[in-house]
C-alpha cells in the first residue's frame, strides 16, 4: 500500500511576486470556501457577495461606512501588528481599546464645553494612548521581568477592563454617567461635549473621519519607525534573534517594554478616536459586541504584520463589516462576517506557508510494494 | 432551616453546577497542550458544540435518553471538526499556533460560523426541547451536607468526574499517557524511540477540541437551555488560563474551574441574601486572580517542576533532528 505524505521544504529562492500573490491568492481562495459554505446551507453566493460589495464600496454613502468601520480595526490591527512582529503576542487590544475609550472620554467630559476645539481633539488623543499604553505596559512588564506569558495576561486584562467600563456606567454613579434626564432611568454615558467633537473631512460624495486620517499617518509613521530608525532595527533584532540581540549589547526586555506600551498606545487612541469621532459617550456595551481587538489581530495577520498594508486591509474588512451591519436582517444570514473572516485568516496562515516552502508529496512504498523498490 | 441552605453550601453547590463547562473545556484544552499544542480556539469551538448540541435537542424526534446523548454526540463532532483545522493548520502546516486558534474562534465564535448556523437553523426562538436538569441520586439529595454537592447535579457535571479521572489515569498511570507527555515535552526524543508525534498530536487535538464541544453543550443544554448568539461570553478563554492555573493537571484544574464557577454564581448569591458587596469587583476576581498566578508560575524552572510542557507552542519539523 502507498502511503502519501505531504512534506515542506524550505524555498531556497522568493520570486518577486511571491509576497503579493500570496495574500491575493488566499483571500480568492477564502471567498471560494466562503462561497461553499453558503451554497451548503442553502443561499446563493454570488448574490450575497455581490450585496456585500454593493453595500460596502459602490452604493451611494457605502464608503464612507466603510471608512467608519475601518477605523478602530486599523487602530487595532496597528497595535497587533507593532507587537506581533516583535513576537509579543498582544491579545489585548480589546481591553487596550477599551481604556482608551474610558480615559479619552473622561478628559472631554472633564475640559468641558469651554475648551478651544482643536486643543480638546489633541489632548483626548494623547490621553487615549495614555490609558491605553499603561494597559499595555502591564503585560509587557510582566512578561520583561518574571517572562509571564502575554498571551494570558493580556487576554485576562480585556475582561477586566471591560469590567471597569461596565462598572463606571452601569454600577456606579461615576463622573462618566449620565444620570440626569432618559440616564436617571436607563443607565448610559454621558455625551461628551460639541467641541470634543473630532472633525470630518468632506469629500463630496465620501465623509473621511478624522480618525481616520490620524491612523494613516501613525501608519506611515510605524512604517519608517521600524525600516528606518534604531529603535526600529532593534525591534527587528529582538523579534528575530533575542540571543543575538543580547550579545549585540541591546535590552531585549526594555525593547519588549517600550513595544507593549507603543502597541497598547495604539489601540488606545483608537479608543479615543472611537469616542470622538463616532460614540461621543462611554458605551461599554456596544465596545463589547464590537470585538475591535480581535478583529484587529486578523487585519495584522492579514497585513502580514506591516503598517501600511494594515491601512488597505482595513478597509477591506471594515467593508465587509459595514456591509455586514447594513445588510443586517432576516434575508442575510448572520455571523457571516466572523465566517469570511476566519477563512480569510486560515488561508493566509497557509497561503504564508506556500510561500516559504515548496510543498513535495512522498510516496513512501508499503511491505507489499517492495518489490519496486530499486535495489 | 436546613444545614442545606448555608450559604457555603449553596455557593459550593453552584460552583459545581456553573464550573462544569470549565472542567471539560480546560480538560479539553489540556490534552492539547500535553501534546505541544497550545489552541487558543477553545471559545470558537465551545459555541459550535453549543449549536450543533441545541440543533439536535430541539429538532431531533424521541425520548430525552436518546436525544440527549445524540446531543452530546454532535456536540463532539461539531468542535472536533473545528480542532481539526487548527490540527491541519499547526501540525502539518506548522503554522503559528496562537494565530491559527485566534482565527478559530473568530471563524467560528460569536459573530461567525456558530451565530450563522443559529440564524439559519432558526434556533433561539425558543428553549431548546430536551435539556439536561438535576437528578436527585438514589433519593439522596436531600442528605445533610453531601447531598446537595454530590447527589443533586445534572448528568454532564457526572460525566466531567469520570472524564477527569479517566483523564488522569490516561495521562499519568498508561503507556499512551506516557507518550503524549513525551511528544509535549520533547518531540525529538519521542520520535527517536518511535513515537508517532504527529499523530498523537493530532489525536490529542481533536480529541480535546471535542471536550470543548461538550463545555458548550453544558451552555445550550444545561445552564442556559436556549440558544443565545455568544452564549460561552468568554468561558473559554478562562478554560486556557485554567489549564496553566491547575498546572496541566487534570484533579487541579477541575478544582480551578470550580473556583471561577464559585466566583461567578457568588455575586448573584450574596445579592439574593441582601449582603451588599460590588459586583464588579467579584467580577473581575477570577482574571485578576490567574493573573497573579500566572506571574507566580512563570518562572521558567517553577513551570517546568510543576508540569508546563517544555515543546509547547513549538511545531516539530522532523528534518531539524
Amino acid at each position: 500500500m502507498n502511503r502519501f505524505r505531504l512534506r515542506l521544504e524550505p524555498r531556497s529562492d522568493l520570486p518577486k511576486w511571491l509576497p503579493w500573490a500570496v495574500p491575493v491568492g488566499s483571500f480568492l481562495a477564502a471567498l471560494v470556501a466562503g462561497a461553499v459554505v453558503l451554497l451548503i446551507t442553502g443561499q446563493n453566493p454570488i448574490s450575497v457577495y455581490a450585496r456585500i460589495v454593493d453595500r460596502a464600496f459602490l452604493s451611494q454613502g457605502a464608503f464612507t461606512g466603510t471608512l467608519i468601520s475601518a477605523t478602530p480595526l486599523l487602530f487595532t490591527g496597528l497595535c497587533a501588528a507593532v507587537a506581533f512582529r516583535i513576537g509579543f503576542f498582544n491579545i489585548g487590544g480589546e481591553g487596550q481599546f477599551v481604556m482608551g475609550a474610558i480615559f479619552g472620554s473622561g478628559i472631554a467630559l472633564k475640559m468641558g464645553a469651554d475648551a478651544p476645539g482643536v486643543l480638546a481633539v489633541v489632548v483626548m488623543v494623547l490621553c487615549g494612548a495614555l490609558g491605553g499604553g499603561l494597559w499595555g505596559l502591564i503585560p509587557g512588564i510582566l512578561k520583561a521581568r518574571f517572562r509571564t506569558n502575554e498571551i494570558i495576561t493580556s487576554l485576562m486584562l480585556n475582561y477586566v477592563a471591560a469590567v471597569i467600563a461596565t462598572y463606571l456606567i452601569f454600577d456606579s454613579e461615576s463622573f462618566w454617567r449620565e444620570l440626569t434626564g432618559s440616564g436617571a432611568v436607563f443607565p448610559k454615558g454621558k455625551l461628551i461635549p460639541d467641541v470634543a467633537w473630532f472633525p470630518k473631512l468632506d469629500l463630496g460624495s465620501i465623509i473621511v473621519p478624522f480618525g481616520f486620517l490620524l491612523g494613516m499617518v501613525i501608519a506611515g509613521w510605524l512604517f519608517v519607525l521600524q525600516r528606518k530608525t534604531r529603535f526600529g532595527f532593534e525591534m527587528r533584532v529582538v523579534g528575530g534573534a533575542p540571543t543575538t540581540a543580547r550579545y549585540a549589547g541591546m535590552r531585549p526586555t526594555r525593547v519588549v517594554i517600550a513595544v507593549a506600551a507603543l502597541s497598547g498606545a495604539l489601540a488606545g487612541i483608537g479608543g479615543a478616536v472611537d469616542v470622538g469621532n463616532f460614540r461621543h459617550v462611554l458605551d461599554p456595551k456596544g465596545l463589547q459586541q464590537s470585538g475591535f481587538g480581535y478583529a484587529g489581530i486578523v487585519v495584522a495577520a492579514l497585513a502580514r504584520l506591516n503598517p501600511v498594508a494594515v491601512v488597505f486591509v482595513a478597509i477591506l474588512l471594515g467593508g465587509i463589516t459595514n456591509a455586514g451591519y447594513a445588510l443586517r436582517g432576516p434575508d442575510f444570514p448572520a455571523g457571516l462576517v466572523g465566517v469570511l473572516e476566519g477563512l480569510i485568516l486560515f488561508f493566509t496562515l497557509g497561503g504564508e506557508v506556500l510561500a516559504r516552502y515548496r510543498i513535495s508529496r512522498t510516496v513512501r512504498l508499503g511491505e507489499s510494494d517492495k518489490a519496486l523498490e530499486p535495489a | 432551616m436546613s444545614i442545606n441552605d448555608n450559604i457555603f453550601l449553596v455557593i459550593l453547590a453552584s460552583a459545581m453546577f456553573y464550573g462544569t463547562p470549565l472542567v471539560f473545556a480546560s480538560l479539553g484544552e489540556l490534552l492539547s497542550e500535553r501534546s505541544g499544542v497550545l489552541n487558543l480556539g477553545v471559545e470558537g469551538m465551545m459555541l459550535l458544540g453549543a449549536v450543533a448540541a441545541a440543533w439536535v435537542s430541539t429538532n431531533v424526534g424521541g425520548p430525552a435518553y436518546v436525544v440527549l446523548p445524540l446531543a452530546i454526540l454532535a456536540s463532539m463532532v461539531a468542535a472536533g471538526l473545528g480542532a481539526s483545522i487548527h490540527a491541519f493548520l499547526t501540525i502539518t502546516l506548522r503554522v503559528n499556533q496562537i494565530i491559527s486558534g485566534l482565527a478559530l474562534t473568530i471563524f467560528a465564535g460569536a459573530a461567525g460560523l456558530s451565530s450563522y448556523l443559529a440564524g439559519i437553523w432558526h434556533l433561539g426562538q425558543g428553549p431548546v426541547r430536551h435539556q439536561f436538569l438535576k437528578i436527585d441520586v438514589f433519593g439522596l439529595a436531600d442528605t445533610p451536607v453531601v447531598g446537595p454537592l454530590l447527589f443533586h447535579q445534572t448528568l454532564l457535571t457526572y460525566l466531567s468526574w469520570v472524564f477527569v479521572i479517566a483523564a488522569s489515569v490516561y495521562l499519568f498511570r498508561t503507556r499512551m499517557g506516557l507518550h503524549v507527555r513525551a511528544v509535549g515535552e520533547s518531540p525529538q526524543t519521542a520520535d527517536s524511540v518511535g513515537i508517532p508525534v504527529a499523530r498523537y498530536r493530532y489525536a490529542h487535538v481533536i480529541i480535546g477540541g471535542s471536550f470543548s464541544g461538550i463545555a458548550g453543550a453544558c451552555f445550550s443544554l444545561m445552564i442556559v437551555p436556549i440558544w443565545v448568539d455568544g452564549m460561552t461570553a468568554g468561558q473559554g478563554w478562562i478554560a486556557l488560563a485554567l489549564v496553566i492555573f491547575g498546572f496541566w493537571r487534570p484533579d487541579l484544574t477541575l478544582v480551578g474551574a470550580y473556583l471561577f464557577g464559585a466566583l461567578s454564581s457568588l455575586s448573584l448569591i450574596l445579592q439574593s441574601r441582601g449582603i451588599q458587596i460590588s459586583t464588579a469587583f467579584l467580577t473581575a476576581l477570577p482574571y485578576l486572580m490567574t493573573i497573579v498566578v500566572l506571574v507566580v508560575v512563570s518562572n521558567s524552572a517553577r513551570r517546568k517542576q510543576l508540569g508546563a510542557p517544555a515543546a509547547l507552542g513549538k511545531p516539530y519539523e522532523r528534518e531539524e533532528r
